[in-house]
């Protein structure tokens, strides 16, 4: 028991997992939207998106990190409802835009760090997280933005699921379906921004893709796939965080291997419909 | 969110004015007029691309149209959450996270109004809708799981369990077997007892001749509305089909074989 109890002794340690939990739990139950609705593109690319926002806000703040979740989280929802409105009114495909913009902002992104003396650390901080460096005060940022992501996700429940199986019953049923999309952008938008200290920009659409995929696969039902997908999300983080301590390998990529190994085992061998047990 | 508004009695549950619909330049939909009384239960033919699905759009208040007007119950669609849309089985993920159940309780959602959760009354409304169908059995089966047939009773127990008043059946019967498509007729005779005003795309002429009350012949503008016998006439058929229809004479009987079944609009 020493060994699990050991890392909790370290209150860096702990923040981190807590943090890291909350995140699994977030980007789970917001993922299990974009799994359904096939936009792991779009969080990918938003993801990536958020960068130039942080890189400027680091440069403004004189290397300061604390103002950078706002940036984050404004140049997320700016660039969610961007690129909604690019792909309505765009006249060349949705995702040849999305991969337009997204890697011209990404790159403007890694342009301004490298104007930094410090650039390679702070850069592998934002790209792949630092979940090990949250403070109380990310603690409580993580926690009350999480939470309102999770509210509207569970009062709009029922808009979400219809507007996501059917769009057109949402339409007839008078629901304001424009606006329902845009909330849905906002809030990946959002979770986007929460998560990015614990798993940087580059690996945020694994944290949102790998638990909601692997739910799809054990559950027949939407409030079930979210509720097996936040299990293993905040699993994966926990479980993730354990292996970056021990083996001592870079938390982020700890978290999202952890996920992407339970996706690989359910995809095999799960009961339902798992690879190895067809036919 | 959910409007509610008052239907007035002596109105036509749908009145169509001069519809016109075009996308870049091309028309869709080119001057249509025609209305329909409550219980009322029509066949839309016409071949691939006529313009079926469109019009059940404009209908529905989901696309509007480029000029023209429609009105249901004497007011504009949009103010209606009475109009149930029946999907083509093809435009459907059958494989999303739901059950039968929660997919007949969607039809629910408007009249419940935002912020609401599924109350004991919404329930009894998705097992009526749900026994109506003779699907009550099914109610926990993923959607993935049923036969065509019952896939598309679902999505009528759905357009029931929101009390929609006027129905819009995208190709209900395409693909599926005899036993299948008799079990949806027969449901027809069902709503129409209960007075539900239904409009059935199809592409089986001798369906819509011997099933249904009017027959609505579209391609892109009004071939012709009314009795089956009067609009199904060889000489209208193949005005509106143009030589995409062939005409057969089986024992004195016409037979009509539309080449350019089953596939999207």
């Amino acid at each position: 028991m020493t060994w699990l109890l050991e890392p909790l002794s370290y209150p860096f340690m702990l923040r981190g997992l807590a943090a890291g939990a909350l995140v699994g739990v977030v980007c789970a139950v917001v993922g299990t939207y974009v799994v359904l609705r096939g936009m792991a593109f779009f969080g990918d690319a938003l993801a990536h998106t958020v960068l130039p926002g942080v890189a400027l806000g680091y440069i403004l703040s004189g290397g300061e990190r604390a103002s950078l979740f706002w940036w984050a989280l404004g140049t997320a929802i700016l660039a969610s409802l961007g690129i909604g409105a690019l792909s309505r009114n765009a006249r060349i495909k949705e995702d040849t835009a999305i991969g337009v913009i997204f890697a011209g902002m990404f790159a403007l992104g890694i342009a301004l760090i490298s104007t930094v003396r410090s650039y390679a650390v702070d850069l592998s901080h934002f790209l792949f997280g630092d979940v090990l460096g949250v403070t109380n005060r990310d603690l409580i940022l993580t926690a009350v933005f999480g939470g309102i992501v999770l509210f509207l996700v569970f009062i709009f429940y029922k808009e979400f699921l219809t507007l996501s199986f059917d769009p057109v019953l949402a339409a007839t049923l008078r629901m304001p379906v424009g606006l329902l999309n845009n909330l849905l952008l906002a809030l990946i938008a959002v979770t986007v921004a929460v998560s990015m200290q614990t798993v940087g920009v580059a690996l945020m659409v694994a944290m949102l893709v790998t638990p909601a995929a692997t739910a799809y696969l054990l559950t027949r039902r939407l409030w079930k796939m979210m509720v097996v997908a936040a299990i293993i999300g905040a699993a994966s983080s926990v479980t993730g965080l354990y292996f970056s301590y021990y083996l001592n390998i870079a938390s982020g990529a700890a978290i999202v291997l952890t996920a992407t190994a339970i996706f690989i085992v359910v995809f095999l061998f799960n009961p339902r419909q798992g690879a190895l047990r067809r036919g | 969110m959910y409007p509610h508004t008052h239907h007035q009695s002596n109105e036509p549950i749908l009145d169509a004015q001069n519809l016109s619909v075009r996308y870049d330049g091309r028309s869709a939909l080119d001057d249509i007029s025609f209305h329909l009384h409550a219980g009322e239960r029509v066949a839309v033919v016409g071949p691939n691309g006529a313009g079926k699905s469109t019009l059940f759009k404009v209908i529905a208040g989901v696309l509007p149209p480029t000029s023209g007007t429609v009105t249901v119950s004497g007011s504009r669609p949009a103010a209606h959450v009475c109009i149930g849309y029946v999907p083509q089985r093809a435009h459907v993920d059958w494989n999303f996270p739901v059950n039968v159940a929660d997919v007949v309780m969607m039809g629910r959602s408007a009249v419940m109004g935002a912020f609401r959760w599924p109350t004991r009354r919404d329930w009894n409304f998705v097992h009526d809708a749900l026994d109506t169908v003779e699907m009550r059995g099914l109610a926990a089966r993923q959607i993935g799981e049923l036969s065509g047939g019952q896939q598309q009773r679902m999505f009528i127990a759905r357009a029931l369990a929101q009390e929609a008043e006027l129905m819009l059946m995208d190709e209900p019967l395409t693909g599926l077997d005899l036993p299948a498509q008799e079990g949806i007729l027969n449901l027809l005779d069902t709503l129409q007892k209960q007075n539900v005003t239904v409009m059935v795309a199809t592409h089986d002429l001798d369906q819509a001749e011997k099933y249904f009350d009017r027959v609505m012949l579209l391609n892109q503008t009004l071939f012709g509305f009314g009795r089956p016998d009067a609009v199904l006439k060889p000489e209208i058929l193949l005005k509106a089909y143009g030589n995409r229809l062939k005409l057969v004479d089986a024992n004195g009987k016409l037979t009509t074989l539309d080449d350019t079944c089953c596939g999207d609009e």
